[in-house]
């Protein structure tokens, strides 16, 4: 367990993703509307990236003739194909049992305390004037 | 870790040397086969464009659900231009890192759907210059198909009879939504070039055709287009079968390519229960069905079947025989296959130098 200071807040635009190394791992980082997640790069379907998918919202249907779209932006759309997965749990849509990724706790950190805490930066200089994506695991 | 995620399947050796049976290989820009055209031609396309039965020129009957008409996201080459435009860029992302021995080039370009025939003639010959000049001369793993024309028969054996001692091609490539039924005789010389040059004829799936996708008018959505792959070659099976291709043209290889495979022993079983009742009325076909697919057609795997339960996999390959089925990515397309993941089934190792290498090479006679 630990907590690795893993990207500048800035890094990553809204809508955008960022695939970093943690620990040995690949992780796929994400921007939500301002909220960072972070989920295990490799689908476990074939194996694409899923730091190269889209983001995009829930579209559901109770009936024929009527839909909605919720969940603006809350689902990766794997770039191969298509499988979708919840960015907060990293279950996918379909087949939420047996076909998700692993997802991380996340939070966003003034690089103040980033320098202060129990933190491992492995990948740059960290600056007290910034704020910093730290990915828990 | 406490979360514990299931991986469903496990990665698999690739050192094997596979041999992928479906690439699509790109122009990097929409003028690039115009370089390959005689100038009469050129002239026309520039002032008269090219037409298929899809009436909007330019765009696929069903738009896809990834930019560049259904292209995987990460395959756009950093050097710019579509997907599969830019050997570099196949080498890095496909034939490396995959191992892959060979690669068979099935381009997709219209000549072969183009309404204006001579045209499509001549653009048939263009994509198999083009196959020489920008991939199979510079990259030897990959080989190339030779495009004709399969309602134009003439300029077809005229296409089959210049590149057939060539290397550069293994097989013949028409698409399987002809005209008429693929089995009619009008389509007969292609197949008996084919037999007599030990070409394989090379049916991939096709978007766009003459008649709707559904043989009852067109599907309302791309999920039930890709579906219709499988039900056209359904089709051209039955067909060949019945108008006695394979009993007039014995050693004739048919290779279905992206139309799935799980189906194909069914199919057999209910054309075998259909000829040994109405026998008779098909006098011509003097075997049952089955053997005749299980002599002369192959089957590429991509995009792989998926049951619930991954072993039923097994049941299907059993069924029909793990010597008809040939490994294929369809590479750079979204719904590609990676051979190191996508059989969630455990294969003997025969089977898997079988199906990922050995059919192949012996189908299409590689080294």
């Amino acid at each position: 367990m630990g907590r690795h200071v893993v990207a500048r807040v800035d890094e990553v635009d809204i809508g955008k993703s960022k695939l970093v190394k943690v620990a040995g791992r690949d992780i796929a980082l994400f921007n939500v509307k301002g909220e960072f997640f972070a989920i295990a790069n490799r689908c476990p379907h074939e194996g694409a990236d899923l730091c190269k998918g889209q983001l995009v919202g829930l579209a559901e249907s109770d009936e024929p003739g009527q839909y909605r779209m919720t969940r603006h932006g809350e689902l990766v759309r794997c770039p191969w194909h298509g499988w979708e997965f919840d960015i907060r749990t990293g279950k996918s849509w379909c087949d939420p049992a047996r076909t998700r990724v692993k997802s991380f706790d996340v939070s966003v950190a003034n690089g103040g305390t980033v320098v202060e805490g129990p933190y491992q930066a492995e990948i740059f200089q960290v600056s007290i004037d910034e704020d910093y994506v730290v990915v828990e695991i | 870790m406490s979360d514990a995620v299931l991986e469903r399947e496990t990665a698999q050796e690739t050192k094997l040397g596979i041999v992928d049976c479906d690439i699509h290989p790109a122009v990097s820009t929409p003028d690039e086969l115009l370089g390959f055209l005689p100038q009469r031609w050129r002239s026309h396309v520039k002032d008269y464009g090219t037409r298929s039965a899809n009436p909007l020129v330019g765009t696929l009957p069903y738009p896809r659900m990834t930019p560049g008409g259904g292209m995987r996201r990460d395959a756009w080459p950093p050097s710019g231009g579509p997907p599969a435009s830019d050997l570099a860029f196949m080498r890095e992302q496909l034939l490396d890192p995959l191992d892959i021995e060979y690669g068979i080039l099935q381009p997709l370009a219209a000549g072969s759907s183009t309404l204006n025939q001579e045209l499509g003639a001549a653009m048939c010959t263009a994509i198999n210059d083009w196959q020489i000049d920008k991939w199979t001369g510079p990259e030897p793993r990959l080989k190339g198909s030779i495009c004709v024309t399969q309602e134009d028969t003439t300029a077809a054996l005229a296409e089959i009879e210049a590149r057939a001692a060539d290397k550069s091609f293994v097989q013949i490539a028409i698409p399987p939504r002809t005209i008429e039924p693929a089995g009619r005789r009008r389509y007969w010389p292609i197949y008996e070039a084919a037999e007599h040059h030990g070409l394989p004829v090379g049916m991939h799936s096709a978007a766009a055709g003459v008649h709707t996708n559904s043989g009852t008018g067109w599907f309302s959505f791309y999920i039930e287009e890709h579906y219709a792959f499988a039900h056209s070659l359904q089709t051209v099976l039955t067909s060949m079968v019945f108008e006695g291709v394979f009993e007039r043209f014995p050693k004739l290889k048919l290779v279905v390519v992206e139309g799935g495979f799980a189906w194909a022993a069914p199919l057999a079983w209910r054309l075998d229960r259909e000829w040994r009742r109405m026998r008779s009325e098909v006098p011509h076909v003097k075997r049952p069905p089955s053997e005749y697919i299980r002599e002369n057609v192959w089957f590429t795997t991509q995009p792989i079947e998926e049951p619930e339960n991954n072993r039923h996999l097994l049941d299907t390959l059993r069924w029909m025989g793990t010597d008809r089925l040939m490994f294929s990515t369809d590479y750079p397309h979204w719904d590609f296959d990676d051979p190191r993941y996508a059989f969630k089934v455990p294969l003997t190792p025969a089977e898997r130098a079988a199906i990922f290498r050995d059919n192949a090479r012996q189908v299409y006679r590689l080294a």
